[in-house]
């Protein structure tokens, strides 16, 4: 129990950043800590994201070596396709095996179903290794969980792509048994941290005009001026 | 070739026409660009709808990444119905706000305004168009921000947009990142992005993850689309944004929220996942509760956009309470409502607009004797008006009455009949909102001297088109009803797992 406790420190510091900034925006009449309690409530998710990424162990996505000559579709079709199609046999907890085939089934209808000649432009052999590639991410990021009996929790503290398989495929020696972060969360919350950043930007410059317009960021002291401005409207 | 870009085109244009827009001076250059970027993507949206209409729905993939690796776009019916809506209603408050914003913004603004307007119309199209359960957060800020600003904006005439813009902002952000903190948790069950692709991993499953993420994207769906009791950043905001501006979201910013949420409901979670029960509780008991008490607020305001921003709360409470019957019926019975909401609240803020144009005041008392003064403006607000109510031969009574009708024929935990009495019994207290607008406008005689400036055409004419499909949609409804229960029985069989791609 204590152990499940600590193992999960990453979601408690998420959970108490959260609670921490929603009560800051809910309590503070200030209109700039507000905007410090939005941005404390946005950083818990920012963490909340890489921890989704993280692998313990695992290194920056960054694959090392042996592509210098190859062409750039090259560059994503082996590693995706060798983590897909080795992965099954070699890497993987054998609890984890059935629900992997499961939804590798799945998925391949729905590549079917989904898009049939879609991306023509694209090389064909190219093409059909770049659908297995989020297989390959997925089928990780889910199952490969700290203990195979955690793995229907899917509380996957470590997502990983596990691309040393890929080298099998390829004969990049220099990947081999090397661990990977997910990179797909780090690149959501890149996402995520630009619009919180603008938000703030808009938050803070619309507190500026406020402070304009009322001399005061104080939420209590513009509600006071609102309510004379209206009593000031309402004929008698 | 162009037909092949469609479904990513009405989302570009306006992308890459906002930046352009800000180089012009601030004349009125900015604004007939705008107009003629959305009407081009309207005509755009209307050629996709006629397509999904014949040869079923479009994918798109971006940079020619397939699904599920790429980002793609995918407008089914439903979607391109959406997208119609959302750009026709552009194409009509742009050429509206050339004139209409003289009163509500300083000149200096201009040419920013309205890069924020094509912007924030970007972003909504991008909502409906797009596959991807990640460019649907993205999407949605986009439109969200540029909202913010827009609303902010109206502080030339009234200060109080300020602080409207502020809780609106403060609010919106909070759902926007609950949404986000839901997509984190989807990922981490299933490992994709890709709406279908996430819809076929999630069957049979169903867990704390998933109830977690449920929970997360509901609420923060139901922030940005102003469900009732979380709708307290839409009164304000609507009260103080520039008249255009407020026809726009009126017509335009929640009906996308509501789309998200339908998409997110059937497309990505279905009918396989038991929580959905709740859900639907939730938005029949919290649709009721709202058209009820919204439109008893509605009833003792003085500001007459104040009036009709709660009456979009309530009248959000019908949409969501077609929704709640989870049949094809109600759901195309909500569909029906959007649309038909959407050009009702459009033309009702646009000749409000045209009041404060012209008299300089939103109040009660500017509507006294508008009748007298203003003839064809105060015509437009009583067919909107009667619209809103639902009299027959307006779209109003289109929507109430298919929503009736798909009351009937659902199996609901209360009795149909009930539901029914009472959708009559809170448009009652819309007859009594409206009833004392045209009471005040008609039968009141003017109050002092007020110099009546003349409302110029460009304004006029987007208004009485507006006002014109609110009779249009009352009279030839067919099409509409029937193009919308096909939509959402579409919806729902992606819904059920039968439908899929296809």
């Amino acid at each position: 129990m204590f152990e499940f406790i600590l193992e999960r420190y990453n979601y408690w510091i998420v959970i108490a950043l959260m609670m921490t900034g929603l009560y800051i925006v809910f309590s503070r009449g200030n209109l700039v800590k507000t905007l410090i309690g939005l941005n404390l409530f946005q950083t818990s998710v920012f963490i909340f994201y890489i921890t989704v990424g993280k692998v313990v162990g695992g290194t920056a996505p960054i694959l090392l070596g042996g592509h210098g000559d190859e062409g750039h579709g090259d560059a994503h079709s082996p590693g995706h396709g060798g983590a897909h199609g080795e992965g099954h046999g070699e890497t993987h907890h054998d609890a984890a095996l059935s629900a992997q085939d499961a939804v590798a089934a799945v998925h391949g209808d729905l590549v079917n179903q989904v898009s049939p000649g879609a991306g023509g432009e694209i090389v064909s052999e190219g093409h059909t290794s770049l659908h297995h590639g989020p297989q390959g991410v997925s089928s990780n990021s889910l199952y490969t969980g700290s203990s195979a009996d955690e793995a229907p929790n899917l509380i996957t503290r470590e997502g990983s792509i596990d691309l040393s398989t890929a080298a099998h495929g390829h004969g990049a020696e220099a990947a081999l048994d090397t661990l990977y972060s997910n990179p797909l969360p780090h690149v959501l919350i890149l996402t995520a941290i630009v619009v919180g950043v603008a938000t703030t930007a808009v938050g803070l410059s619309l507190a500026v005009r406020i402070r304009e317009a009322y001399g005061t960021v104080e939420e209590d002291d513009i509600e006071a001026i609102d309510n004379k401005t209206l009593l000031a409207e309402v004929p008698a | 070739m162009l037909l092949d870009d469609l479904p990513v085109l009405p989302v570009l244009l306006p992308l890459i026409a906002a930046p352009i827009c800000l180089l012009f001076p601030n004349n009125r250059v900015p604004g007939v660009f705008a107009s003629l970027v959305a009407a081009l993507s309207a005509i755009l949206s209307a050629m996709l709808l006629a397509d999904v209409a014949t040869s079923g729905a479009i994918q798109y993939d971006l940079g020619g990444w397939a699904a599920p690796l790429g980002i793609v776009y995918r407008v089914d019916l439903t979607g391109a119905l959406v997208m119609t809506l959302v750009a026709t209603m552009a194409a009509l408050t742009m050429p509206y706000a050339i004139r209409g914003i003289e009163k509500d913004i300083a000149p200096s603004q201009t040419s920013a305004f309205f890069a924020m307007f094509l912007i924030c119309f970007a972003g909504l199209i991008g909502v409906v168009a797009t596959g991807d359960a990640f460019n649907v957060f993205v999407f949605l800020e986009i439109s969200s921000l540029s909202t913010y600003t827009l609303v902010a904006m109206g502080a030339k005439r009234d200060r109080r947009a300020l602080t409207a813009a502020f809780t609106y902002l403060v609010l919106g952000t909070i759902g926007a990142t609950f949404f986000v903190i839901g997509l984190g948790l989807l990922y981490q069950v299933t490992g994709t992005l890709n709406m279908l692709d996430i819809h076929e991993r999630l069957v049979g499953q169903d867990n704390r993850v998933v109830r977690a993420a449920f929970a997360f994207i509901f609420t923060g769906l139901a922030l940005k689309l102003a469900m009732f009791p979380l709708h307290q950043w839409l009164p304000n905001a609507y009260t103080f944004a520039p008249s255009s501006v407020t026809a726009f979201l009126a017509s335009t910013a929640t009906k996308v929220a509501i789309y998200a949420m339908l998409r997110f409901l059937f497309t990505v979670f279905g009918f396989q996942f038991g929580f959905m029960d709740v859900a639907f509780g939730l938005f029949l008991f919290l649709g009721m509760v709202g058209m009820f008490v919204a439109s008893l607020i509605a009833v003792f305001r003085d500001d007459v956009k104040t009036i009709f921003a709660y009456s979009s709360v309530a009248q959000i409470g019908y949409m969501l309470l077609g929704i709640s019957f989870a049949t094809p019926e109600g759901v195309g019975a909500a569909l029906v409502y959007i649309v038909n909401h959407a050009v009702t609240k459009a033309a009702l803020f646009m000749a409000i607009g045209a009041v404060v144009y012209s008299i300089g005041s939103q109040r009660m008392p500017a509507f006294r004797g508008l009748a007298k003064r203003m003839p064809v403006t105060a015509g437009a607000l009583i067919v909107s008006g009667l619209a809103l109510v639902g009299v027959p031969m307006t779209a109003g009574f289109i929507s109430k009455w298919v929503l009736i009708r798909a009351a009937f024929e659902a199996t609901l935990p209360v009795s149909s009949l009930f539901l029914v009495l009472f959708i009559v019994s809170t448009t009652l207290l819309a007859v009594g909102y409206v009833g004392r607008l045209i009471w005040e406008m008609t039968l009141q005689e003017p109050e002092g001297q007020v110099d009546v400036k003349p409302v110029p055409l460009v304004m006029l004419v987007p208004m009485l088109i507006v006002t014109a499909f609110t009779v249009f949609l009352g009279v030839q409804a067919d099409g509409l009803v029937s193009l919308s229960e096909t939509a959402a029985r579409e919806l729902l069989d992606t819904g059920l797992g039968t439908g899929g791609a296809h």
